[in-house]
């Protein structure tokens, strides 16, 4: 559902994406990992069309974003990390702007936006500004916007972010109930446990570059680590601290 | 519909939230303020009718010239859209930066299917409504004395807007292809900064060239060798393939009964071909700039060797105020929003300089020095109205500032009181060196009297002490948090408050001074010694006590407000 190929972004004598290959099957919860700094939002906004690649190209759904932006952005919904909402508009007419930006023409749309506000317990707030919104209800907010046009493939960049554990569990629900009706999510995070238990296939990025990736048994072939957790992997992929750097700043 | 031929969403989708937020905006003014838009608007109305007056009694007067007379209103007008243009241009600079690259909600454009074409002609509305507003309001009181001096008519508002429209339309093209090139052409790292030194550059270089061609040339016909040089000035054209002369032609046209459709075709024409070719430069760069603009600044900081010049200075301070100090001083340098209106204020206070210089006190015929004294005395409320309004740009904002950072400093143990007093200290004294320069250097131009200059820079010193505390208290007043570029802030209704109250400040001060600068003159005229008695100290004294006062009660009062709110 979504190809990399050779993916590269360059910021002048910085390479923040160094010639990435990926393919992420439909019906695929995928997730991405990596340090700060790794190159992960980086690669997030290039798929979604935000920043263009230096070189590599990216297909969705076997549509060139390049060549034809439009019609493969509309297949997508894109959660950013940094989540923005317009401040003077209502939580619904945020949501009807959406739908009509992704050109959403569903004749149930009122319905739709009651449903996704209902879903993320938003209800009561539907007819006030954004602007009175916590973080959290925010980031609920821009989820549900990502869904409203019935997109095939989700790109989502630390969705957990703000979210209280039962808006965390419930994205947690949404995403696996969404990939097993055929949608495609590309999920960015810092929690490790969300990945070992939500994503099918996982890659790990350092530098630009992607260290390792596939299902939990493949990384753990791949890095020869036993049963290893994925927090162990992920520590032996990209480098841990020494116990005397503790040591140092928290005094012997 | 078929995919390939997918268009995306309509422009008034894209406009959408705008309308309904600015819509939103207004309604919760209406219903929280009052008063405060009542004042406003008062202030809007008396202002629209001063330039209304002032155009209505020039047009008048000039109508009845002979011969030149209607030559004089074109040329007028003419100079006035020159410059409305030159104004229209900067601006479109500096918003097409922020409604281009900037903006916060051009990640979500940019990830959704939105046609580029679409996305072109949704920011460059934006970028000409927030550009244009203001001079298109300042043109209004501007036409409607034209069309009431000339008769324009019931259709010469429709007349306006025809010309006005397509005048607004290609400075905002103009503007906004030039910081699309700009972005592109020079290094993504550097883009920003260099947009902000290129406008505010442009911005100096105007000020300059306006002083510098003697506008007051225009009435002032016998600097001509004969009426003939003076009317052919007045026929020749400012400049033929300027917008503002076209827009100027076609409105004159209308005013003057002359059937001309060259003026419209030009102006209309441009228009719509600025706008394809715009669109299509847009289409062929605009990802390609907004990729690089998103680089962001250097990853170093410079100006190291200064800062540590700077702490070594204030090496006596302890050591949190002396960061904080250092802190502010950092963001002001690193910002080149910030920085770069330096370059402004400095072409502006050579300009006032010049201004000073060119006044006609020691050329031509001797000028009594009471004349001078009075000029000296005088230009005490100039400059002191220069003054308050470089407080209001640079310390009025601090306070706003600090905006989602504030969390950072309430929780830490510096205090709010040490806080105060190192932003007010770092604002005030790059001022006061600024107010006792320009003192000193006009008061020489002037060559004005020990006396004079004792007072004038007393005053000055007194003055920009109390400016600066009003403008950071009511900074504190009527914060601006949400707002990203600094130099908006000053505009808010705070701002415009503060303004009120120096000038008001001034008007006492001076007020309280002149009598005994009016025994002064009165002794020079005589020819005797001054006699200093109780009815020319205590409103000296006054006007120190009320200087000290303004310095003082303002600061108490703005770290009581600023220990109220909550961020």
């Amino acid at each position: 559902m979504i190809t990399l190929t050779n993916l590269t972004k360059r910021y002048g004598s910085f390479t923040a994406v160094n010639g990435i290959d990926l393919t992420i099957r439909k019906g695929e919860l995928f997730g991405f990992l990596g340090p700060n700094g790794a190159g992960k939002t980086t690669t997030f906004r290039m798929i979604a069309g935000i920043i263009l690649p230096t070189s590599g190209r990216i297909e969705i759904g076997g549509i060139d974003l390049e060549r034809q932006p439009l019609v493969a952005k509309r297949r997508m919904g894109y959660i950013p990390d940094r989540p923005f909402v317009y401040d003077k508009i209502t939580g619904a007419e945020f949501l009807r702007f959406v739908a009509a930006l992704y050109d959403a023409h569903d004749p149930m749309l009122e319905r739709r936006i009651d449903e996704l506000l209902d879903v993320f317990e938003l209800v009561p707030w539907k007819h006030q500004l954004t602007e009175s919104y916590s973080h959290g209800m925010r980031q609920k907010l821009i989820i549900a916007s990502a869904f409203v046009h019935r997109p095939e493939v989700i790109v989502v960049d630390e969705p957990m972010v703000g979210l209280d554990p039962k808006g965390a569990r419930l994205l947690k629900d949404l995403f696996r109930q969404y990939v097993d009706r055929g949608g495609t999510v590309l999920m960015s995070t810092h929690t490790l446990e969300v990945a070992e238990g939500m994503c099918d296939r996982i890659a790990i990025m350092q530098g630009g570059r992607i260290l390792a990736q596939g299902t939990m048994d493949e990384l753990r072939r791949q890095t020869a680590s036993g049963d290893a957790s994925l927090e162990d992997m992920f520590l032996r992929l990209t480098g841990g601290f020494q116990d005397h750097q503790l040591d140092a700043i928290l005094g012997a | 519909m078929g995919l390939r031929k997918y268009r995306g969403p309509g422009l008034w989708i894209v406009l959408g939230p705008k309308w309904q937020a600015a819509r939103t905006r207004l309604r919760q003014q209406r219903a929280g303020a009052g008063p405060r838009f009542l004042l406003l608007a008062l202030l809007a109305l008396a202002f629209w009718s001063g330039v209304f007056g002032v155009v209505y009694r020039v047009l008048r007067y000039f109508r009845g010239v002979a011969d030149i007379g209607d030559l004089l209103s074109t040329k007028l007008l003419g100079l006035a859209l020159l410059a409305f243009s030159s104004i229209l241009l900067l601006s479109n600079v500096i918003t097409a930066l922020s409604s281009f690259f900037l903006a916060k909600d051009l990640d979500l454009l940019a990830a959704s299917p939105l046609h580029s074409i679409r996305f072109y002609l949704a920011k460059l509305v934006e970028t000409t409504l927030h550009s244009s507003w203001m001079v298109a309001l300042l043109a209004v009181p501007l036409f409607a004395a034209y069309g009431i001096v000339y008769g324009g008519g019931l259709l010469w508002p429709v007349i306006v807007v025809a010309a006005f429209v397509p005048f607004l339309v290609l400075p905002a093209v103009v503007g906004s292809t030039l910081t699309l090139l700009l972005v592109n052409i020079v290094p993504a790292r550097r883009a920003k900064e260099l947009l902000s030194l290129v406008a505010i550059g442009a911005a100096g270089g105007l000020v300059l060239l306006l002083r510098l061609a003697q506008p007051e040339q225009l009435v002032r016909p016998e600097g001509f060798r004969s009426l003939a040089d003076f009317v052919r000035m007045l026929e020749t054209p400012t400049n033929p393939l300027l917008p503002s002369e076209w827009a100027m032609r076609m409105l004159m046209n209308w005013l003057l009964r002359v059937a001309d459709p060259r003026p419209v075709a030009a102006l209309w024409g441009s228009a719509v071909v600025a706008l394809v070719a715009g669109g299509i430069l847009f289409r062929w760069r605009y990802r390609h700039a907004f990729s690089k603009a998103q680089e962001g600044a250097p990853p170093t900081g410079g100006g190291r060797g200064w800062a540590a010049a700077l702490g070594a200075l204030l090496g006596w301070l302890p050591a949190e105020r002396r960061e904080f100090i250092l802190k502010d001083a950092r963001l002001f340098f690193r910002d080149p929003t910030q920085w770069s209106q330096l370059i402004l204020l400095g072409v502006l206070v050579v300009v006032y300089l010049f201004n000073i210089q060119a006044l006609p006190v020691f050329s031509g015929e001797q000028v009594p020095p009471t004349v001078v004294t009075l000029v000296v005395f005088l230009n005490l409320g100039l400059a002191g109205f220069v003054l308050a309004a470089i407080a209001a740009r640079f310390l009025f904002p601090s306070v706003s500032l600090e905006g989602r950072q504030m969390w950072l400093l309430r929780s830490s143990p510096l205090d709010l009181r040490s806080m105060l007093w190192s932003k007010y200290w770092i604002g005030t004294v790059p001022l006061l060196v600024l107010a006792l320069v320009i003192t000193t250097v006009t008061n020489l131009i002037l060559r004005a009297s020990p006396f004079m200059t004792l007072v004038s820079e007393a005053t000055m010193v007194l003055f920009t002490l109390a400016a600066s505390a009003l403008a950071l208290s009511f900074g504190a007043f009527y914060p601006r948090f949400d707002t990203e570029n600094a130099a908006q802030i000053p505009t808010s209704f705070g701002g415009l408050v503060y303004m009120m109250a120096s000038v008001l400040l001034l008007a006492l001060v001076i007020m309280l001074e002149a009598p005994a600068v009016a025994t002064r003159v009165q002794a020079e005229q005589a020819g005797t010694t001054m006699q200093w008695d109780a009815g020319l100290l205590v409103p000296l004294a006054a006007a120190v006590v009320l200087c000290c006062a303004a310095t003082l009660l303002p600061l108490r009062l703005a770290l009581a407000r600023m220990e109220q709110l909550e961020f």
